[in-house]
């Protein structure tokens, strides 16, 4: 039982050894993990941190002895308080599982099960493997909701899943993780689909507990700033190998591996900030409504757009940010306002544009993987706005599409190729080309960065400003990441709850003074320094 | 109103809409068979003026929209009028008496063949699930497609073969009347409430494994396992409670299989259920009586799938508890 295990801070709670993890692809094994070393003492944070692809979450769930569908454990010892996970029947680790080892996963929407009550789940291991009554289970939940300070914690573990917020189920996940007092933690991104202001919060709260209870923790992301407020200590990962591996602290001041310092270096990106008087898109107190005017998701939005610039709209989910694309690609007509596009009114709704409006405003999405179509090549896919706004056809239209993929930095070979045979940031590249194919004047990008790597996004941005050099093209640039916004705008549009908060040249939104909830949004983004995290709570307890 | 009561009342009236519409249509395609109940009845020798008052005797000669009308607002009120066949001079046998110990016959084997036949794939689906792709899994899978591929009649003498002939345990015929007890007409209901059972098991079985195994790669499914929960309690409490609409669907239409569909072991096991009656009355042109069946068909096809809808929202908890 948990409870007797006396909690001796600086023992050795979990040594994995040379540890191998394979994952079938295409049929065949291939290493995933490649014998890693890892050691974690009772009551530390260990934080893993890479890019996707990198095994930290494969090697975070070896921590608990389990393999997803798909990988398996080849070789190595994986020692979890003197039991070998490894070796261990079934059995054995269902008994730690839950009850001495616990996970805490990435979405909190999509782990919890949409059937039973948050505290049915919270307590289902402490009963299930009668280590409490439920009544005690009970009690003891809803004094874990309220040192993780969620609202209401007598009666919110009374709610289905789907009835309280994806902050507040994150941490009733971790209430959930904490019921049985675990010596181990597992957290898998627990923060990163939430957003900042959100994620403080809950940041906050886990750092607490866990500090509370004298658990030891792995820390999986692939944000540093998150993982420098949590971890005691680091670990890169990299293609399944260990790069570097350092307190915290020591590794922020002083990384020794070039990949390591290029994780850390700040964006290189910084645009000189130009404006225009040439105003190309005017949008005029647009409103808009979904479910027939039951809810207003755009309340009275007024944004110019110089040409030549980028324009970024930031904001967190909800603020109106997708909408104000959808309205002005015509998908949304507005129910109020007008939309006008060097200096004529824009038809509503997308049906009354002509095809040459429909020409000078592009867009490219989030996802190239579902914005692209799998069962088409490079050819299809660029050629087609070639040939419907163009009518480019045959060696023309070829000849074309090759010079576009040398404007995206892709040779000519890529042209038969399908999206299924690219990399991630290749795949947003020919969405890029996509969009330009049409000689639009404007391009719409929606959080077009936010699925890439650090690495990738660096260079997808490099080739958006170098393409906007060339052709002047105009982009308004949708996200919520504000190191991207620092990097690439000329202005910058902060949206909360369907309104403009504040519209202006990125040298004064980001500078004091600021409205109220652009200050909450800029102090709200993770700063590398280790006590920023205690800082900011310092800072905002004695405001209040 | 809860919002759930809203929408079983919106589909409960979209269900009588639907069952006006179907009499409408049962009601003019029959206009459309040829020949008629006199013709059919004087035979061959009939003459024009004979087949003439016979029709007008049965008020037939009247033009088609007065007799539907005339029809459905009786029905509206339980009347469905009387049967043709049953008509000699001025003794009258009304419809409803007619069928109504034909229907009571046909829901007791329906009831008999569901009560063994839902509970049952659910459970060899659920268990499918638990051990997908072990022998357990492709064992079942192919006995339950072989018995569903087989014509419903060869089950049925298949069975009679094993379990009358061979072994004198159940009845060849089931024949029952009125005055037959409960539990005999338990007994002799068995063998075509098993033929029914092998015909409907596969279907609601795989449809059970399908819609569990779909929600396996669910991130919640691999929490609950890395919470400890066995795999039993995994298929059970985690990914049942949330499989149940399409299963629902699936069941809801089996059970209307069992009732509109089982002519053919009807005729086989000389039941006296609706189907026979029903083809009897088809070919002696006796309308009141195929309209009542139609329209009684009609009902059990709307309502079961109400059902299923209704299982559908009550176990999503988003339409259940909205925010």
């Amino acid at each position: 039982m948990a409870s007797d295990i006396k909690r001796v801070k600086g023992d050795v709670l979990l040594e994995i050894k040379n540890l191998v993890i394979d994952g079938k692809s295409d049929d065949e094994w291939k290493p995933i993990i490649r014998g890693i070393d890892l050691t974690l003492k009772r009551g530390e944070v260990l934080g893993l941190i890479g890019e996707s692809g990198a095994g930290k979450s494969t090697l975070g769930l070896a921590g608990m002895g389990y393999a997803r569908p798909g990988c398996r454990i080849t070789s190595g010892t994986i020692n979890f308080d003197g039991i070998d996970l490894v070796a261990a029947s079934e059995e054995t680790r269902r008994g730690l599982w839950g009850s001495r080892i616990a996970y805490v996963a990435q979405s909190a929407a999509a782990s919890f099960n949409p059937a039973h009550h948050i505290i049915d789940q919270t307590i289902e291991t402490a009963v299930g493997h009668n280590i409490m009554t439920r009544e005690k289970a009970e009690a003891d939940a809803r004094d874990l909701y309220k040192r993780l300070q969620l609202p209401n914690p007598d009666t919110i573990g009374l709610r289905f899943p789907h009835q309280v917020s994806g902050g507040q189920l994150q941490r009733a996940m971790t209430a959930m993780a904490m019921s049985c007092r675990p010596d181990l933690i597992i957290f898998d991104e627990p923060t990163t689909a939430l957003d900042v202001t959100t994620q403080v919060e809950v940041l906050a709260a886990m750092r607490n507990i866990v500090e509370q209870f004298n658990t030891a923790a792995i820390y999986i992301t692939h944000d540093l700033a998150v993982v420098a407020q949590m971890a005691h200590r680091i670990m890169v990962l990299r293609y399944g190998n260990l790069v570097e591996e350092a307190p915290t602290r020591e590794m922020l001041k002083q990384p020794t591996q070039e990949y390591t310092k290029s994780l850390w270096a700040v964006r290189k990106l910084q645009k000189p900030e130009t404006t225009s008087d040439d105003i190309i898109l005017n949008i005029d107190g647009v409103d808009a409504t979904y479910g027939g005017g039951t809810s207003k998701v755009l309340d009275n939005v007024t944004v110019k757009i110089p040409r030549g610039t980028t324009v970024a709209v930031v904001g967190e989910s909800g603020s109106g940010k997708s909408t104000l694309a959808r309205a002005i690609t015509g998908l949304l007509p507005p129910s109020k306002g007008t939309i006008s596009f060097n200096g004529k009114a824009l038809p509503a709704a997308l049906a009354n544009r002509d095809r040459d409006t429909l020409r000078r405003i592009q867009m490219i999405y989030q996802s190239a993987d579902t914005a692209l179509n799998p069962r088409q090549t490079v050819r299809d896919i660029i050629g087609r706005p070639l040939e419907f706004y163009l009518g480019l056809k045959g060696a023309a239209n070829d000849r074309r599409v090759v010079q576009l993929l040398e404007n995206i930095e892709l040779n000519e070979s890529y042209i038969d190729r399908y999206p299924g045979e690219m990399s991630g940031g290749q795949k947003q590249r020919i969405s890029i080309a996509r969009a330009l194919a049409a000689e639009p004047e404007l391009i719409i990008c929606d959080e077009v960065t936010s699925a890439l790597d650090q690495i990738v996004q660096e260079e997808i941005l490099q080739l958006l400003m170098k393409l906007q050099k060339e052709t002047n093209v105009t982009y308004l640039f949708i996200t919520h990441d504000i190191a991207t916004v620092r990097a690439i705008s000329d202005e910058i549009v902060v949206m909360h709850r369907g309104k403009v908060v504040q519209q202006g040249l990125k040298s004064k939104v980001l500078n004091p003074p600021y409205p109220a909830y652009t200050e909450l949004l800029l102090s709200s983004v993770p700063q590398m320094d280790p006590d920023w995290l205690t800082g900011l709570l310092a800072k905002r307890s004695a405001k209040v | 109103m809860h919002p759930v009561l809203k929408t079983v009342l919106q589909r409960l009236g979209l269900g009588v809409l639907t069952l006006f519409a179907v009499s409408i249509i049962i009601f003019s395609s029959l206009q459309m068979l040829p020949g008629g109940y006199a013709q059919n009845i004087l035979g061959q020798g009939a003459t024009p003026e004979t087949v003439k008052n016979f029709n007008h005797e049965l008020g037939l000669d009247r033009p088609a929209y007065v007799r539907y009308v005339e029809w459905i607002g009786n029905a509206v009120q339980g009347d469905f009028g009387n049967s043709y066949s049953g008509t000699t001079g001025t003794i009258k046998r009304s419809v409803s008496a007619i069928i109504a110990p034909r229907l009571y016959n046909t829901f007791f084997l329906a009831a008999m063949a569901a009560v063994v036949a839902v509970p049952l794939s659910l459970l060899l689906g659920v268990l499918a699930a638990l051990y997908r792709n072990s022998w357990y899994d492709r064992i079942v899978n192919s006995i339950t497609l072989t018995t569903i591929a087989m014509p419903e009649f060869f089950i049925a003498y298949l069975l009679m073969f094993f379990f009358a002939v061979k072994h004198r345990w159940f009845y060849s015929l089931s024949t029952v009347s009125e005055s037959t007890s409960f539990w005999e007409h338990v007994n002799r209901a068995t063998l075509p409430a098993l033929t029914m059972t092998l015909v409907i098991i596969a279907h609601m079985m795989r449809m059970t494994r399908a819609s569990i195994i779909n929600l396996l790669a669910s991130p919640y499914i691999e929490m609950a396992q890395l919470k400890g929960v066995s795999k039993s309690q995994v298929i059970l409490r985690h990914a049942l409670p949330n499989a149940w609409a399409p299963i629902a669907t699936v069941i809801a239409f089996n059970l209307a299989y069992l009732v509109v569909g089982v002519v053919v072991v009807e005729v086989v096991y000389v039941y006296p259920g609706i189907g026979q009656m029903m083809v009897d009355a088809v070919s002696s042109r006796d309308m009141p009586v195929v309209q009542a069946c139609a329209l009684i068909f009609a009902a059990t096809y709307i309502l079961l799938n109400l059902l299923a809808d209704i299982v559908s929202i009550t176990t999503n908890p988003r339409l259940l508890h909205p925010k």
